[in-house]
């Protein structure tokens, strides 16, 4: 067993590591970083569970081996909020009552806050089609669209 | 219930208190907990839909350096046909064991064999492909029709038909019949002036939680052996577990990770008891995790069904008589929810005559586990479909017709008792006056409505209240909290103390701190619990006054209680709860509360929903345009998350509609056990939901609460094919209809 070292930023903190060449970045976030926010719900890129950034862009961490993150700026849901004060995004599920079970939340509001920085004002469409990545089986997606709209207009300055 | 009662804090959209930990990535699930010196443990699954296991050699496997332990049928203690109560109904002990793992058979593609626990994960899954395993095959069965027919493949050589006016001499795979009855159904087919009669097939479809199962065990030889599990009912994990492993219900702890969906689905036990076996054979805690397409092919999934429906109606609509005849597959052991679609089929309805007869059937699929409203949305869509068409041929509104029949206060059901106050009118009202209901449709666009009905149930909730000596308190409770249950256990303390909602935190107890909980399900919760919490505030109440009465030196019947504080009605003075509390230390000792009952008296619910859709004649494909949910709650505690199980049941249901189903080939292999291929809806498949919260309160709930997690997925199914059938032109008795099977209809037109 050969492992690797790999030398990361994840969520701003320089972090080492060692895995097996065929670890993926979720594998390694959740079992050796203890980093467990990030979800795993079907480990073939299906359900957007276990979503983070990897140099800003938006990715299944279950489809990334876990050497690609070397020299990379890996983002994750733990370092959404800064200390305590929640992120918008953030705020919105919980005021939007976003979420039910939550096994799906950390990857939604990984994916809306990728969708947000590219595109901050989405249509209800762009937001739906954006976030078809990320399986949500509690809510039907209403309360979810609607917190996403409503950090939107937040971010933007508006109302 | 107290007559028409100002709540200050039932009714509000608050924060959830587990929302923060949630939104932050920090709440804990069920494959989050790892242990040190902890091994992975995977299980071996069956490749085949039906066969013996004529030789099992897992002694490479055990050879293997990185393998600490294997676990097979053989290590369960002796287990025997037996019935006992835990999840969400009666358990066969025999059948769940060889669930769990195979005993000399397997019976679907994906039925656990056998499990190894390693140093890793990836350790383990090189060990299973060293297990020696050779089957006979056996040709399997697969759907229910087949199964019932007196030449089909057996599962089970000693399972003979229960239920019968005669008991049988020769083994069956119909393992119950069933009947319910009313009236004179044939009196009531002579009075009609129309009968349409037809049959319907649901495919077998899975609850699809996002969170796999998941747990984390420690066995102990001596003192305690525990278990991190998501599961709806820790309590009842413990039971089947220390039942199936002859252990002392006081040497289990079992703890409720944050749960990930579950939908019913999580009742049951599959990993926990293997896991327990790995444990004690490595003297290591042990972690086992589903993977997705073991979720599929190894957990419960919902009945398929093929029901029959016959209505009689008069031609201003009156139903003169209703039959049915439902065949659920049970997957491979007995037990699938055809007793409670038995029941559901035709509720929504006062009528005179009906006659029910069910069929619970065993196949070669994995063995069915609940899921939301178990059995009845299956046999509701097919009711009400049948009575969609009997309006359309009658040229009535679906609406009016079902206010012409609509059960009601005093309405004898088919299957016991006569409905207290419901809210079945007040929705069909709701939805006829909704803006949806009063809007044009285009061309290739189609609408439907259809009802829905669930019991609820009641159940045993224990609930203590800690007061803290600052004033605050926590609420222990041991209902695992799957949708925000946690929100309005606190609003409902709040409520009853007279105290802010922030400042009580409700926190979800490991099987050691509480006595036994009933497992969340039912849409129990919010009643049931939410009952044993006020019967906990009102001990904590009454302990308030005690003590002001001793501070005061009066009789507690002397102070009153009201707005968090203790009022002297003999003198002069007020103590706030804070004052109480922190002066408790010399009144007696700390401060605390308990509620433990048996609740009764669950109000059922009634749902009505609204689709319309448009079909695209070119490809089969349906979009969902609009779609109002509307159900009775009694009393929303918190309306945001009953909303939410509205929204979560119509999604649900739309996709079990059009898109769902498990695809089976020839050989009975499961082809879709994939996110990809079983694809339920996503955000750019649905419309908001719009939804309407009728209130009719349940008197025997203190706030008036029905429970709300079930009702809202047995309307979708017929709303939304009713909707395709008439957009598309077609008559639709299978589900799904997804784009082939839709294209195909229009095109035979």
């Amino acid at each position: 067993m050969n492992k690797v070292h790999v030398t990361t930023t994840v969520n701003g903190d320089e972090t080492e590591f060692l895995c097996e060449p065929q670890d993926t970045l979720l594998d390694v976030l959740r079992n050796n970083l203890n980093l467990t926010g990030t979800k795993e719900g079907c480990g073939s890129g299906d359900c957007g569970a276990c979503s983070v950034t990897v140099d800003g862009r938006l990715v299944c961490s279950c489809l990334v081996l876990a050497v690609e993150a070397e020299g990379k700026q890996v983002g994750t849901i733990e370092g959404v909020s800064e200390r305590d004060h929640l992120h918008v995004i953030q705020e919105k599920f919980l005021e939007h009552a976003a979420l039910q079970c939550g096994i799906c939340t950390p990857g939604l509001i990984v994916s809306t806050k990728a969708l947000l920085e590219e595109n901050p004002n989405p249509t209800e469409e762009e937001a739906r089609f954006w976030l078809a990545g990320n399986l949500c089986r509690c809510t039907g997606y209403d309360k979810i669209i609607r917190a996403v709209m409503d950090a939107a207009t937040t971010m933007r300055g508006g109302a | 219930m107290s007559e028409a009662r100002d709540f200050k804090y039932v009714g509000q959209r608050s924060i959830r208190p587990d929302g923060f930990d949630k939104v932050t990535g920090r709440a804990n699930y069920g494959a989050d907990l790892s242990l040190p010196g902890m091994i992975w443990g995977k299980i071996l699954r069956s490749p085949h839909a039906h066969a013996k296991l004529t030789k099992l050699d897992t002694s490479k496997a055990e050879a293997h350096p990185g393998v600490m332990a294997v676990a097979t049928y053989k290590d369960f203690p002796s287990v025997s046909h037996e019935a006992f109560q835990a999840g969400e109904g009666a358990t066969d002990l025999l059948d769940l064991a060889r669930n769990i793992l195979a005993d000399d058979k397997v019976l679907y593609d994906g039925h656990a064999i056998c499990a190894v626990a390693a140093r890793s994960e990836a350790i383990a899954e090189e060990a299973l492909a060293l297990i020696e395993v050779e089957y006979e095959l056996l040709p399997p069965v697969m759907d229910v029709r087949d199964a019932m027919k007196p030449e089909a493949p057996l599962l089970h050589a000693d399972m003979f038909t229960q239920g019968l006016a005669e008991a049988p001499s020769t083994p069956s795979n119909i393992a119950t019949r069933m009947e319910l009855k009313k009236g004179d159904i044939e009196a009531g087919f002579a009075e009609a002036d129309i009968i349409v009669e037809r049959e319907f097939y649901t495919p077998t479809v899975h609850q699809g939680y996002i969170e796999p199962h998941a747990c984390t065990v420690r066995y102990a030889d001596e003192g305690t052996s525990m278990v991190w599990c998501c599961t709806q009912g820790h309590f009842d994990v413990r039971a089947s577990t220390a039942k199936l492993l002859k252990m002392d219900l006081s040497k289990l702890k079992v703890i409720a990770s944050e749960i990930g969906g579950g939908f019913g689905a999580k009742t049951t036990v599959y990993l926990e008891p293997v896991a327990l076996i790995l444990s004690r054979k490595s003297g290591r805690p042990v972690k086992m995790v589903m993977d997705r397409p073991e979720v599929f092919r190894g957990s419960g999934p919902g009945s398929a069904t093929r029901n029959w429906i016959k209505v009689g109606a008069k031609k201003d609509g009156t139903f003169t008589a209703m039959q049915a005849r439902l065949c659920y597959e049970a997957g491979a052991f007995k037990g699938s929810p055809m007793g409670p679609g038995c029941m559901t089929v035709f509720t929504p309805y006062d009528i005179e005559n009906a006659y029910v007869e069910g069929y619970d059937v065993v196949v070669n699929k994995p063995k069915v586990a609940a899921y939301r409203a178990p059995g009845a949305p299956q046999a509701e869509f097919a009711a009400e479909m049948v009575i969609n068409d009997i309006a359309d041929k009658l040229g009535m509104d679906p609406i009016e017709i079902r206010l012409k029949n609509a059960a009601k206060e005093g309405t004898q059901t088919l299957y016991g008792p006569k409905l207290r106050p419901v809210g079945f009118i007040e929705c069909l009202e709701a939805v006829k006056n909704s803006e949806q209901y009063k809007t044009a449709l285009k061309d290739h666009q189609g609408r439907g409505v259809a009802a829905g009905f669930w019991f609820n149930i009641g159940g045993q909730s224990s609930v203590s209240i800690n007061m803290n000596p600052d004033g605050t308190a926590t609420l222990v409770e041991g209902s695992p909290d799957i949708g925000g249950s946690r929100a309005s256990m606190q609003l409902m303390a709040a409520e009853e103390l007279q105290i802010p909602a922030e400042r009580i935190t409700p926190i979800v107890a490991d099987t050691e701190m509480l006595a036994y909980n009933g497992t969340t399900g039912g849409s129990r919760t919010t009643f049931a619990t939410g009952m044993a919490v006020v019967e906990a505030a009102q001990d904590v109440i009454r302990q308030f006054k005690e003590r002001a009465a001793a501070v005061w030196n009066i009789t507690p019947d002397q102070v009153d209680y009201a707005d968090g504080a203790a009022i002297n009605t003999a003198g002069e003075g007020r103590l706030t709860v804070a004052e109480i509390c922190a002066g408790a230390e010399r009144t007696g000792g700390q401060i605390s509360g308990r509620g433990n009952i048996n609740a009764r008296g669950a109000g059922p619910s009634f749902a009505v929903h609204l689709a319309d859709v448009e079909v695209d004649p070119e490809t089969g494909r349906t979009s969902v345009l609009r779609y109002t949910a509307c159900q009775d709650a009694g009393k929303a505690i918190h309306p945001s998350y009953v909303e939410g199980q509205y929204q979560g049941g119509a999604a649900q249901g739309i996709g079990w509609a059009l898109n769902e189903e498990y695809i089976y080939n020839k050989d009975g292999i499961l082809e879709n056990p994939g996110f990809l291929d079983y694809r339920i809806p996503l955000a750019s498949d649905l419309p908001m939901i719009d939804t309407i919260i009728v209130e009719v309160p349940n008197s025997f709930h203190p706030f008036g609460v029905r429970g709300v997690g079930e009702t809202g997925i047995v309307p979708p199914l017929a709303a939304v094919a009713t909707a395709v059938g008439k957009a598309a032109g077609i008559t639709v008795t299978e589900l799904p209809l997804n784009p082939p099977r839709v294209y195909k209809a229009i095109q035979s037109k």
